[in-house]
């Protein structure tokens, strides 16, 4: 008898919708290390991969498992690991490497209190820019921020489609809240979830270019043992994958890089707008904040203030556009998040005119809640 | 004069290497090529295919080998080789899998890594080339680097102790471990056929000049000077101890040889019968 995935309604723990969404993707391959609040990952992947046949491997520590993921990637086997705030600080090394080498994989990051240790047992969302510059140099990174444990599984099925599709590594930014609710989740049949897999070479070894694109910059990819004798490498290189020390050749590959997930933008962003087509102000929030955000615009509306909400599936890459078009059309934004202010930023970023941004903030350990969104409007 | 051959002049082992990639950018007197090609001596007398063979390389002059040999091949980041290694070999599990990085790269900044993969007698092959400093940085000291040796960064001689590689691999668990200079080709490749025959987790040490970083400033000459050094001063003693393995560059000797090989079920044996026995039990 062949082991299925859990279709049907769950009343599931946030991590483990994760866990159950990546074997549900395909994920056959799982290194990690135990870390609050992202442990249950680990703990569920290791009950359940082996049972499809997968591996889950315990590493030494989070450099070990990012690599061990990438090296499974090669190997053809589509590969994930989860952590939090300090151990993702370990992994933006390796993260580079599948950015620079384009190995499809997927890192989860549910977040705590930071920085350093901070709270590990404490609901936190100041990772958002670590997601986009945390390892060194320009590139793009996708990163989406489920509000729910149904998104908990639904996005982890989608972040391993756009790391197949663009062979690039996904992060799943997700944060404590999320990741130790638990409510109702409910699996599809097995033959209903749409998986993208990686494209392959469809020439010879002998005519094989492996970073030759076709057209939509992303190139077909020869897994290990099949013959295509691939050279990968984190060094600037050539379409053969053969270092090339120039400038020229730098600026050929990471813009190309950059290309493959902007020019892409409107098939990668994802977004949420409830009742934000009369709104007069847009609250724009994400993750368990987007949830206070969504009871705030209803507490609001019931006192005939016109509220709407934006709220980010995709926090990578950002929106601009979106929220550029409802500079015009509200009178402020509110930004809500669990951190100083990480998001308003790139919100300012995104305006043109001179409209009040205003943000709501705390730093990691509690909630926002709703009534501290909407005093926060009131007040000003 | 322009000579013409008649016949075009091939590498015996072409058929292993990118010669696209020639010139390499090692120093002349480098023994990473003697490295590199004794292991490709090895594959080609076991008859292995290229196609069975993966190389993974850290950073470093020794991790330059993954981009001159035409196997799937991995230039990884600094130290991680062996968690990438065991990640590609558990996705490949009928590939051999070969970590092929130096002192710096593998026991330093990756020594964490050794050592667990060690302990789980992991599936695949570490072959560290020791030249006793980081010789693309231009020739710092690092943990193997001998005391008092004279590096850029030790100006008035090191003042730290080295490891003994072959005593931490066996330490931590390795289940063969060898150590040859690159004199020693004839037995090196004996050692590493010995290694691509067996599971589990093999450690080869392959001590080698570095004329360039570190024989110049500790007075050991030219590359052929330090050849006689290892003529001179190296003993075979297989079987012993590896923490009597004595390495020195003041006159002592040089011990090599295959110090450890003992059977223990591997990592990818036991993971294999694990996962049969889990999904068999869940009828």
């Amino acid at each position: 008898m062949s082991v299925k995935i859990l279709t049907g309604t769950h009343y599931m723990l946030g991590d483990h919708a994760c866990a159950e969404g990546a074997i549900a993707a395909g994920c056959r391959f799982f290194a990690g290390y135990p870390i609050t609040p992202a442990t249950e990952i680990a703990e569920w992947i290791s009950i359940r991969l082996p049972k499809f046949g997968g591996v889950y491997i315990q590493m030494e520590d989070e450099l070990a498992s990012m690599a061990a993921v990438i090296g499974a990637s090669c190997g053809g086997l589509k590969s994930m690991t989860a952590t939090s705030g300090p151990g993702f600080s370990l992994m933006v090394e390796n993260i580079g490497l599948a950015v620079m080498m384009e190995v499809p994989c997927v890192v989860v990051n549910i977040q705590r209190g930071a920085p350093s240790t901070g709270l590990p047992t404490l609901v936190g969302q100041a990772d958002v820019m670590q997601a986009k510059w945390g390892s060194h140099g320009d590139y793009e990174i996708v990163a989406y921020a489920p509000a729910s444990c149904q998104e908990m599984f639904d996005l982890t099925i989608e972040a391993f489609n756009t790391a197949e599709r663009y062979r690039i590594p996904v992060i799943i930014l997700s944060d404590e809240a999320v990741g130790h609710l638990r409510e109702k989740v409910v699996i599809p049949e097995e033959k209903a979830i749409k998986l993208i897999e990686r494209k392959k070479p469809d020439v010879s070894p002998e005519e094989y270019i492996p970073y030759k694109t076709n057209g939509d910059l992303v190139p077909p990819m020869a897994i290990a043992g099949e013959g295509y004798f691939v050279h990968m490498t984190g060094l600037t290189h050539d379409e053969r994958g053969y270092p090339a020390i120039s400038g020229e050749a730098h600026e050929k590959l990471v813009r190309r890089l950059i290309d493959k997930i902007q020019k892409n933008r409107g098939d990668i962003i994802k977004f949420e707008e409830i009742e934000t087509d009369d709104a007069d102000i847009l609250i724009v929030s994400y993750g368990i904040t987007a949830r206070s955000s969504l009871k705030a615009v209803q507490i609001l509306r019931k006192e005939k203030i016109k509220a709407g909400l934006l709220r980010l599936i995709t926090i990578w890459p950002f929106p601009y556009e979106k929220i550029e078009e409802y500079a015009k059309k509200v009178s402020k934004i509110v930004v809500a998040e669990i951190n100083s202010g990480q998001v308003r930023g790139e919100v300012l970023k995104a305006i043109k005119n001179d409209l009040p941004v205003i943000g709501v903030h705390k730093l990691g350990g509690d909630l926002i809640t709703p009534y501290e969104i909407v005093e926060k409007i009131k007040e000003d | 004069m322009e000579i013409r051959l008649k016949e075009e002049l091939k590498h015996p082992l072409s058929k292993w290497i990118r010669e696209d990639r020639w010139p390499h950018i090692w120093c002349s007197g480098c023994g990473i090529g003697i490295a590199m090609s004794s292991f490709l001596y090895a594959l080609e007398e076991l008859k292995i295919e290229p196609r069975e063979v993966a190389i993974v390389s850290g950073i470093g002059c020794t991790g330059r080998v993954a981009g001159y040999v035409k196997v799937d091949s991995y230039h990884t980041t600094h130290g991680r080789p062996i968690p990438f290694a065991i990640g590609l070999k558990i996705a490949k599990p009928e590939m051999k899998v070969i970590v092929f990085s130096g002192d710096g790269d593998i026991v330093s900044i990756g020594g964490n890594h050794l050592i667990h993969a060690a302990r789980r007698n992991f599936d695949i092959i570490v072959i560290c080339v020791n030249n006793f400093n980081y010789g693309m940085t231009g020739g710092q000291f690092g943990p193997t680097t001998p005391y008092k040796a004279k590096t850029t960064t030790t100006p008035y001689g090191n003042f730290e102790y080295p490891f003994n590689l072959p005593y931490l691999a066996a330490s931590a668990g390795a289940t063969f471990v060898a150590r040859w200079t690159v004199l020693h080709t004839y037995y090196l490749r004996q050692s590493i056929k010995k290694a691509l025959k067996r599971n589990g987790f093999s450690f080869i040490e392959v001590i080698s000049p570095c004329p360039t970083g570190f024989g110049r400033p500790n007075k050991i000459g030219e590359a052929i000077d330090e050849m006689k050094y290892y003529k001179e001063k190296s003993i075979i003693k297989n079987g012993i101890d590896p923490k009597d393995a004595e390495l020195s560059f003041h006159g002592g000797n040089i011990v090599v040889g295959e110090f450890v090989e003992i059977e223990r079920a591997s990592y990818i044996e036991i993971l294999k019968q694990s996962i049969e026995e889990i999904k068999g039990g869940q009828k």
